[in-house]
């Protein structure tokens, strides 16, 4: 019988090799990305928005057309593209550093004008590129170099559900929680991704699509300590939509 | 019954030795091997071709998207 391909780096990705530490999940959810754009074959209507952060260089890895915005300010910048190009799949890939602390004003009135973009954002709680310094999602109790003794509510606050607080907004259609740290993780994410793009296409209103992802250099741990880390103490906290 | 093989190509230039693979493989038939890559990070080999499905779930999970997976039916 002939041979079959099963699964091969998605066409959009570019040869260039991702900066990201071993593991890194941005890796995934940028491999997830291109695959979704290009089964929907998108490729030359789609624009996104890159954050400051790690993630900033997605313009030099998936082959579409990007614009990199100032900190924190992807969804105001997306909000202007899709105004302009309503024709275009619109949609802002964030961390938690860029979208839960310097952005949450931008996020949040662009959430409730209901702007028919998507909201792609990766929490791994803590700020990995500066060295893994406290950010607003960063567990109680968690070590970072900035909480030494563990991120303390008193002192520091509580972890922020930036997701849960979205959801609630009337412009928000469609709001999902989604991991790639399995492989099961990463197709559930795929469909998730692709219904908040079809939703978006419709008019039907912003989309946020978080992903709970890690950072083995921010966290101090292995690829594979990480990975299992996220499952026993992010997703007790982050739990995981159905989907 | 038809008996389903797999097979693996992995692009170990571009590999950066995480080892996610390795545990993502339902059948365990990964393991780092002891040669380095030209940037100094172990890649992954497979060790017992003969079990694998090519279910590609290393693939799925790779974040550096280096594993190609093919499959062949065998009646």
């Amino acid at each position: 019988m002939a041979e079959e391909l099963v699964y091969k780096k998605p066409r959009l990705l570019t040869d260039k090799d991702f900066h990201f530490c071993p593991g890194c999940s941005h890796g995934t959810i940028h491999k997830v990305i291109a695959e979704v754009i290009d089964q929907m074959g998108m490729e030359n209507s789609s624009i996104g928005i890159t954050p400051v952060g790690c993630s900033v260089l997605a313009y030099n890895y998936i082959d579409i057309d990007w614009v990199q915005a100032a900190h924190g300010r992807a969804c105001a910048v997306a909000t202007g593209i899709k105004r302009l190009n309503p024709s275009k799949l619109v949609f802002t890939y964030q961390g938690d550093g860029d979208l839960a602390a310097i952005g949450t004003g931008e996020t949040i009135h662009a959430a409730n004008r209901g702007d028919n973009i998507v909201v792609i954002y990766v929490n791994n709680a803590v700020y990995g590129m500066t060295g893994g310094q406290m950010a607003p999602t960063t567990l109680l109790g968690m070590k970072t170099v900035t909480t030494p003794n563990g991120r303390d509510a008193k002192l520091h606050g509580y972890p922020f559900k930036v997701g849960e607080m979205i959801s609630q907004l009337e412009g928000v259609c469609y709001f999902t929680r989604q991991s790639v740290h399995t492989a099961a993780g990463v197709r559930r994410a795929r469909k998730a991704l692709r219904r908040a793009f079809e939703l978006s296409m419709e008019g039907r209103g912003l989309s946020f699509v978080e992903f709970v992802g890690t950072c083995s250099s921010g966290w101090k741990m292995s690829a594979v300590e990480a990975n299992k880390w996220l499952d026993e103490n992010m997703l007790p906290f982050y739990p995981l939509s159905a989907e | 019954m038809a008996k389903i093989k797999g097979r693996l190509e992995i692009d170990k230039e571009r590999c950066k030795g995480c080892a996610v693979c390795l545990t993502a493989c339902p059948f365990s038939i990964l393991e780092l091997g002891r040669e380095v890559n030209s940037k100094g990070y172990n890649y992954p080999r497979v060790v017992d071709l003969e079990r694998c499905t090519g279910c590609a779930s290393c693939a799925t999970v790779c974040p550096d998207s280096c594993i190609t997976v093919y499959r062949t039916k065998q009646l």
